[in-house]
């Protein structure tokens, strides 16, 4: 279906942001969804933050059960879901109030009217109804009576009204596609392939969707409509990812590029499960998945299959991580190469388990007993989880080691365009196993190259037959040894390996001037925060640059030179101050902390204040 | 013509690895790894094709003294690292090597789950009802009472019984061997090497420093034909030093009956390790001496069901002729895409 043409006037915009919410059983995850590729479709940058309760279904209508989609789509390049909401979507009284804080002044409100009756409006705690008193006249409101509308469109095509009534976010994502001057293809493909089986569903959810479009059109009180026009991306193909989709997609590459089939033990975690689930759909690209007993499980068979001599990947978060820590540190001493994947979310113990947070950083860098170096690497965005998961690879085989991922619940559920590389493009990952010892030589299991990494001599061999182990090994000969000297010997040794690989990776590069007042320094999924932040400074002629990393163990070695150009360091992160102790204690510098613990990532504004605070 | 190299003929000794034994003088042990170094030549498998990973504890110390590959990994958690191993390579021989404590205490997950998924693993696990390794404390089959360093006024927890524990996780191979009935034993591993999917084998194993003559009763050439009844596929239960003594059953329960005045061997309960239902290797489990009972030893049930490390590959076989072979580019160009020019 084309686009009608405009019997309203329309208002250019360079960017905008919408945020769908409703009860947890609204589907609001999916009408933001269907919002996010149809404009990614349509050529805007996108970045989306999708919000929703630990609880599958809470209590309806409670202010405990909502559920959030946030779009922000753009002309430009953006890096964020966007501080604030431009149109905010309430399918209940109990959305309305818990997001109503972050629509701004003058930004359209589309609320569902029938479901402001007493229960609902008491549940959110409203005493009287908000959209017949002025305590909204602040914003555009339109109260449209979605329930009602929605059954009338698909009356008499045999569905239930409990049935119909799920079609309600149909009619508010028409209303929406309409009122932003979007395109219901996309839309109506998906709604085709997902329910095609179910004619009578999907003729439902067409019929909901255009009544929805045809009420914008149509209802007098809307009367004007926006266009974001197509950002101008560098040339490529394009789509849509999510970041859970593209690290699944990289340890597919990997594998490919490296020649080795792909195992995953992994037990079922919020919010990593995504990257079980993607793994266990690709089969045919030789994928092993291994849906452990437990987290200890899904570690220790993930240290088995290493041991067998394929890409052996673990995917948990926080709580299932610290479960892993006694086999990480198996993983560690017996030098095999595997991926251990963090995407955290907030804690301690199960904490906020859908809500975002960085504070599990130093779980990764000192969350093991005795002297355990394990290399971290951190993704910055959702499709910078498709290099994440390569680089880990490349470092895991190259230094014989276990590799710690960090992303987190943001980038894990958010999505952004994703230019689609050339898979030639995506370079070759050698992996080198020592081959058989016919002539009665000894094996050293040992024994190291230039970069302290031993050999990955894989069972089946013949010659190389070794036993590794967690009691502390000889150097070179690898048999059992509990010589004092030794022992001091092998910790200096591993930690040496992890330190190396400072000098097999890029030096650390700023965004801005190498020198000036104020350096942001930041990890993972604050980056674009950060970076926004950063720009708008550098666009008020501040001297701030920024500088994002993306190796915490080792750190780039030119960080520490970096820092003496720049008078005062500041470094936000989603915990309580976790990099900044790794930087003073590393660096011996006075750094500036800002941080916050809500299970929400930075806005813009919160970095923006304190760089205006200090700069 | 080919000429095709027959593999080396393998000896016991070749199996050996350059490490000293470091068990107590007198454990056990000794006597499981000589066995198994005994019967291993016998498969006709290369050295370089078996692998054998441990938990902690004293047994676990089993790969270090064998030259083949080996893993002696964290406590509790070699079926779950031999799991990771032979769902990736099924071709090689997997070996766990397990205790009581280690199997069924710290590790009892583990090896529930790896027993219920029929994986080609052959679990064998060493029963001497101590931890030893810590030095004394009571395990998961020491008997109420026993007095240890942990319980000095007799231990209070209800034993586990292995092998009902591995019936009751589905098992498809069950044996029981004593430590010191050598053929028995060598038997057993090549029974539990031969079959196909999850062998559990409990060895009765003496501690001789921290809980010696824990299984006196069934070791002692005195006592062990009275204590003890040797299965025999399709065979009537008899045992005794004069094969009088036999189990009937009476009802659901297990009886011992005398041979002569009236009863005969057909009114003995036959033995059928092949038997679908577990039903009846599950009551042998429950044969107790305590309980007036000789404990079985051999093959309680082996029975052939499909093996998860043969079925996980197969899947990949049925996507890859489904699909066709992964292709990176064809996933990144699927669904909605768009182009910038």
């Amino acid at each position: 279906m084309a686009t009608s043409t405009p019997s309203k006037p329309i208002t250019n915009l360079d960017e905008a942001t919408v945020r769908f919410c409703g009860d947890s059983g609204d589907g609001m995850q999916l009408a933001g969804t269907q919002f996010t590729n149809t404009s990614a479709l349509l050529g805007n940058d996108v970045a989306t933050f999708p919000d929703f309760p630990a609880e599958i279904r809470a209590p309806r209508g409670t202010k405990a059960g909502v559920s959030g989609f946030q779009i922000h789509f753009s002309s430009n390049e953006i890096f964020t879901p966007g501080d604030t909401v431009d149109s905010l979507v309430a399918m209940n009284p109990a959305a309305l109030v818990t997001n109503l804080a972050d629509l701004r002044d003058g930004g359209v409100l589309l609320v569902n009217k029938d479901a402001f009756e007493k229960k609902g409006l008491a549940q959110a705690g409203y005493e009287s109804d908000p959209t017949e008193d002025d305590s909204l006249d602040k914003y555009k409101l339109h109260a449209v009576p979605m329930t009602k509308l929605t059954r009338l469109a698909v009356e008499g095509m045999g569905l239930s009204q409990k049935e119909a009534d799920r079609c309600r976010n149909f009619f508010a994502m028409g209303l929406v596609f309409w009122l932003y001057d979007r395109s219901l293809d996309p839309t109506l493909r998906f709604i085709e392939a997902k329910f095609g089986k179910r004619p009578e569903v999907a003729q439902a959810n067409t019929a909901a969707l255009k009544a929805g479009y045809h009420y914008g059109e149509t209802v007098e009180a809307i009367n004007t409509q926006y266009h974001v026009p197509a950002a101008k991306l560098g040339a490529g193909s394009y789509r849509n990812i999510i970041g859970n989709t593209a690290l699944a997609w990289g340890l597919l590459a990997a594998a490919q590029k490296s020649n080795k089939r792909l195992f995953l033990g992994a037990y079922p975690i919020t919010p990593a499960s995504d990257i079980l689930h993607e793994l266990a759909k690709h089969k045919h690209f030789n994928v092993l998945t291994f849906q452990a007993e437990d987290e200890i499980a899904a570690m220790t068979s993930t240290i088995g299959a290493a041991f067998a001599g394929v890409m052996a990947v673990t995917a948990s978060s926080g709580p299932g991580i610290a479960l892993k820590g006694e086999a990480l540190g198996l993983a560690v001493i017996t030098e095999l190469p595997m991926i251990c994947i963090n995407v955290q979310r907030g804690g301690p113990s199960t904490g906020l388990p859908t809500k975002t947070e960085q504070s599990d950083l130093f779980q990764a860098m000192y969350g093991r007993n005795g002297e355990c170096p394990m290399p971290i690497i951190a993704a910055q965005s959702p499709g910078d989880c498709f290099d994440i998961a390569l680089e880990a690879w490349r470092l895991a085989v190259r230094f014989m080691t276990p590799v710690m991922v960090l992303t987190d619940g943001y980038i894990a559920n958010g999505s952004e365009p994703w230019k689609i590389p050339e898979i030639s493009d995506i370079p070759k990952i050698t992996v080198e196993h020592p081959g058989p010892l016919t002539g009665g030589e000894e094996f050293q299991p040992y024994a190291r190259d230039e970069r302290l990494a031993r050999p990955w001599a894989v069972p089946g061999t013949p010659g190389l037959e070794h036993r590794l182990g967690g009691l502390e090994k000889q150097d070179i000969g690898g048999d059992v040894c509990y010589d004092p000297n030794n022992h001091e010997h092998m910790c200096e040794l591993r930690a040496q390996k992890v330190a190396n690989i400072a000098d097999d990776i890029p030096k650390q590069v700023l965004d801005g001037p190498d020198s000036g007042d104020l350096l942001v320094l930041s990890w993972g999924g604050t980056y674009g925060a950060c970076a926004t932040a950063v720009h708008f400074a550098q666009a008020a002629n501040k001297k701030v640059s920024h500088c994002h990393l993306r190796y915490l163990n080792p750190f780039p070695k030119n960080l520490g030179d970096i820092f003496k150009r720049f008078d005062k360091v500041l470094i936000p992160e989603l915990n309580l101050g976790q990099l900044d102790l790794m930087i003073r204690s590393r660096y011996l510098l006075d750094t500036i902390g800002l941080t916050k613990m809500q299970g929400k990532p930075f806005s813009v504004a919160e970095i923006s204040e304190k760089i205006d605070q200090l700069a | 013509m080919s000429i095709e190299t027959p593999l080396p003929v393998l000896k016991p000794a070749d199996f050996a690895s350059d490490q000293d034994v470091r068990w107590c003088p007198g454990c056990g042990d000794y006597s499981i790894l000589a066995q198994m170094k005994k019967m291993l030549p016998s498969l006709g498998m290369p050295r370089e094709n078996i692998v054998f990973i441990s938990g902690i504890g004293c047994s676990s110390r089993f790969p270090y003294y064998m030259n083949t590959y080996g893993m002696h990994s964290i406590h509790g958690r070699a079926p779950a690292v031999a799991s990771g191993l032979k769902t990736s390579r099924p071709d090689l021989q997997v070996w766990v090597i397990t205790g009581d404590g280690d199997g069924l205490s710290i590790g009892g997950n583990h090896l529930m789950h790896a027993i219920r998924r029929n994986m080609d693993l052959n679990i064998v696990l060493f029963n001497n009802r101590i931890y030893g390794l810590t030095k004394g404390q009571y395990s998961p089959t020491s008997p109420l009472g026993k007095k240890t360093k942990s319980s000095p006024m007799g231990a209070i927890d209800n034993p586990l019984h292995p092998l009902s524990v591995a019936i009751g996780c589905e098992a498809t191979f069950v044996a029981r061997s004593i430590d010191t009935n050598i053929k028995h034993l060598g038997a057993m591993l090549k029974r539990a090497a031969d079959h196909q999917g999850t062998s559990f084998i409990e060895v009765y194993q003496n501690c001789n420093v921290f809980n010696d003559g824990a299984w006196s009763y069934a070791k002692d050439r005195e006592t062990k034909f009275e204590t003890t009844l040797e299965l025999e596929h399709g065979k009537p239960l008899i045992f005794g030093k004069d094969r009088n003594m036999g189990i009937r059953l009476n009802g659901m329960n297990p009886e011992v009956v005398e041979l002569g005045k009236g009863i005969t061997e057909d009114d003995l309960l036959f033995h059928d390790e092949r038997s679908p239902e577990p039903s009846l290797a599950y009551l042998l489990s429950r044969m107790r001496y305590e309980d007036g009972y000789p404990e079985p030893i051999g093959v309680f049930r082996s029975v052939d069901v499909p093996r998860y490390d043969e079925m996980v590959n197969e899947q990949i076989e049925i996507a890859t002729k489904e699909k066709g072979r992964g292709d990176l580019e064809a996933l990144f160009n699927s669904g909605e895409t768009w182009k910038v020019s």
